[in-house]
């Protein structure tokens, strides 16, 4: 790009230079990106520190701006499973491990194997990869609708089976509190799955033939095949991925409102959730704003490393 | 890259295994494939059966006598809340929100990819940090500040209908969205837009600069007429994203008559009054997933490559 910059050097004595007219002109490209600027500065990161600052003080059902110090963080950490009533706080970030480990650990998996699969010089791969891929163009909403409906132990898959006489199965987990982020889990890695899977593949189609025909001469087999060289030639698709499901499993809402309306008695929660009913229901802004800092750092350790990297000027 | 059969199995009576592993493949796959289609495939039976038949009968039946009712009483009769006149209302809320908030964010993003790339300045790269870390926060973040501005934008909204009788749109759940959904979604048409004209050559911008055309006049003779597939992926991208947003509706426009088609749709689902009707239900569903279902039908290639721009940076 430091071709454009020269020439507007060499091009600048042309023009007269005191006027008006031609300082607008050289500023003209930072004005029409400025609005957008000033927005994101604003918007995001002014509205970020004023968060932070509601998260310092007492507020409850509107904003209070009299700084009280910590007492917000301290209620979120002081409040365990032991109190009465226990921690929802500790419920909402037990369940954030628990799917966020498990949804992409199982998103990598299974889309790294079904890129593998389908890598096999497949007939019909075609309209087998759009199926795989459709539920990524679906809300949350209604991935939760759909599974809700299909996990409903009265109506849906547990019925099914007891009709075709498999009466002792039994599933539950929607309304079982300790189990119900598990279904979270299974419907939010049935609508990501496939995009992981759809990276993997592009991946799997970068990758040289040439390396592959000669480890294939070397004698290797498929299986050490893929995890020697392919695997490894992978590695920053798995980063890419693993961002990707890492921002999307930290902002997940939508999922658990529409799946369990929060399951009994608050267990299917998330931070998000948390931090939404803290906020606007339960009128403990401060709470809800200290929960939302700790969300943003928690993305904010993963993402701006990650970013970092692929910004800095990559020596041409 | 190949099915890879190893130079032993193929000399101990190979194409035995081979076909095996074929089977066992096509088999996997096909699994998986009923997998991913099951829940749309239940979603899409139940709301063409009656009452009866869904408590009667097996949820993976067909329907034995088809009926359409269900989704007309989605579109035009079923309760969301307090009022009882169907989803057609809220699903054209979500038309009247999308179309401007696209268009709105995707001309900026253009601009600003065009600015980044073309007129690069001291700092750009940082500009661009800065707007495409936007991109990713959570956006609990930022909900309370905005629902604070929203609602002082909207009582000066009524100060001023009071005063010339008309509000300019402030206070207006559905302009407060596009807002909401403009400055939200920048971030990501910028970097869409950026990442593309990067590749765009630099010499044909000089080559116009020096024939004295100017900045507007580059943007709209050479870069516009050569951005159709980043438009086409950008606006899918960005329908799809706002089309399906739940927080910020559900934040900004939780009730009354301008929610859009997601928060609708999940009130009609968890209203616990009367006889739930599972078909009436699914239909909602149906016609909320329609649209992005359709533009994944019709554009899955540029669908697919707008994920992928938004997950691979370079």
């Amino acid at each position: 790009m430091s071709t454009v910059a020269t020439s507007q050097i060499k091009l600048t004595p042309e023009r007269p230079r005191a006027s008006v007219r031609s300082h607008l002109q050289d500023a003209l490209p930072k004005i029409v990106l400025a609005p957008s600027f000033a927005i994101t500065i604003v918007f995001v990161y002014g509205f970020i520190l004023w968060t932070v600052y509601l998260s310092f003080t007492n507020s409850k059902t509107f904003p209070s701006y009299v700084i009280t110090g910590s007492r917000a963080y301290q209620r979120l950490w002081g409040w365990t499973f032991d109190t009465d009533p226990p921690s929802s706080w500790y419920t909402s970030i037990t369940n954030m491990g628990i799917f966020g480990f498990l949804y992409i650990a199982i998103c990598l998996a299974l889309g790294l194997f079904l890129a593998i699969l389908l890598d096999q010089k497949i007939r019909g791969e075609g309209v087998l990869r759009p199926i795989y891929l459709y539920p990524m163009a679906l809300s949350f909403i209604v991935t939760g609708v759909a599974w809700k409906w299909f996990l409903d132990p009265g109506l849906g898959l547990e019925q099914t089976l007891h009709q075709w006489g498999w009466t002792s199965f039994h599933f539950d987990w929607i309304k079982n509190k300790d189990f119900v982020i598990y279904t979270v889990v299974i419907a939010g890695v049935w609508q990501a799955s496939g995009f992981i899977m759809a990276m993997f593949l592009a991946g799997l189609r970068g990758i040289d033939g040439e390396i592959m025909k000669a480890a294939q001469i070397d004698g290797a087999t498929t299986f050490q095949l893929y995890r020697r060289i392919v695997i490894p030639l992978l590695r920053p698709i798995f980063l890419s991925a693993f961002i990707v499901l890492a921002h999307l499993a930290i902002k997940s809402y939508d999922l658990v409102v529409a799946l369990t309306s929060g399951g009994p008695g608050g267990s299917a929660w998330l931070p998000s959730n948390f931090m939404y009913e803290y906020t606007f229901k339960r009128n403990e802004m401060a709470v809800g704003s200290a929960s939302a800092v700790i969300m943003l750092m928690t993305i904010v350790a993963i993402i701006v490393p990650y970013l970092y990297s692929e910004l800095r000027e990559k020596p041409r | 890259m190949s099915a890879v059969t190893t130079p032993a199995r193929q000399a101990s009576g190979g194409v035995n295994v081979k076909v095996i592993n074929r089977i066992v493949i096509y088999g996997l796959l096909a699994l998986f494939a009923l997998f991913y289609l099951m829940p749309l495939f239940v979603m899409l039976v139940t709301s063409f059966k009656t009452m009866d038949e869904i408590q009667n009968g097996n949820m993976l039946a067909l329907p034995r006598a088809p009926t359409f009712d269900p989704w007309l009483k989605a579109w035009g009769e079923t309760c969301v809340g307090l009022t009882c006149a169907g989803i057609k209302g809220y699903f054209w809320n979500s038309i009247k929100m999308v179309v401007p908030a696209v268009l709105i964010s995707t001309m900026l993003g253009a601009l600003n990819g065009y600015v980044l790339t073309k007129w690069r300045f001291r700092g750009a790269t940082l500009v661009f940090g800065l707007m495409l870390f936007a991109c990713f926060i959570p956006f609990q973040s930022v909900l309370l500040p905005m629902a604070t501005i929203l609602g002082s934008l909207g009582r000066f909204g009524v100060t001023l209908q009071n005063a010339t009788g008309t509000s300019f749109g402030l206070g207006n759940p559905t302009v407060n969205l596009v807002f909401v959904h403009v400055v939200y979604g920048i971030g990501f048409t910028t970097l869409f837009f950026r990442n593309y004209y990067e590749a765009f050559p630099t010499e044909l911008v000089k080559a116009a600069q020096v024939d004295g055309a100017s900045f507007f006049q580059i943007f709209r003779r050479i870069m516009l007429p050569n951005s159709m597939p980043i438009f086409v992926v950008t606006v899918i991208y960005q329908f799809t994203n706002i089309w399906n947003d739940f927080l910020f509706a559900s934040a900004y426009a939780g009730t009354g008559d301008a929610m859009p088609m997601t928060v609708a749709l999940n009130n009609v689902v968890n209203t616990s009054t009367g006889v739930v009707e599972y078909n009436v239900n699914m239909a909602a569903a149906m016609i909320a997933a329609l649209p992005t279902l359709l533009v994944y039908v019709l554009a899955g290639r540029y669908f697919v490559r707008g994920l992928m721009a938004g997950a691979v940076k370079g």
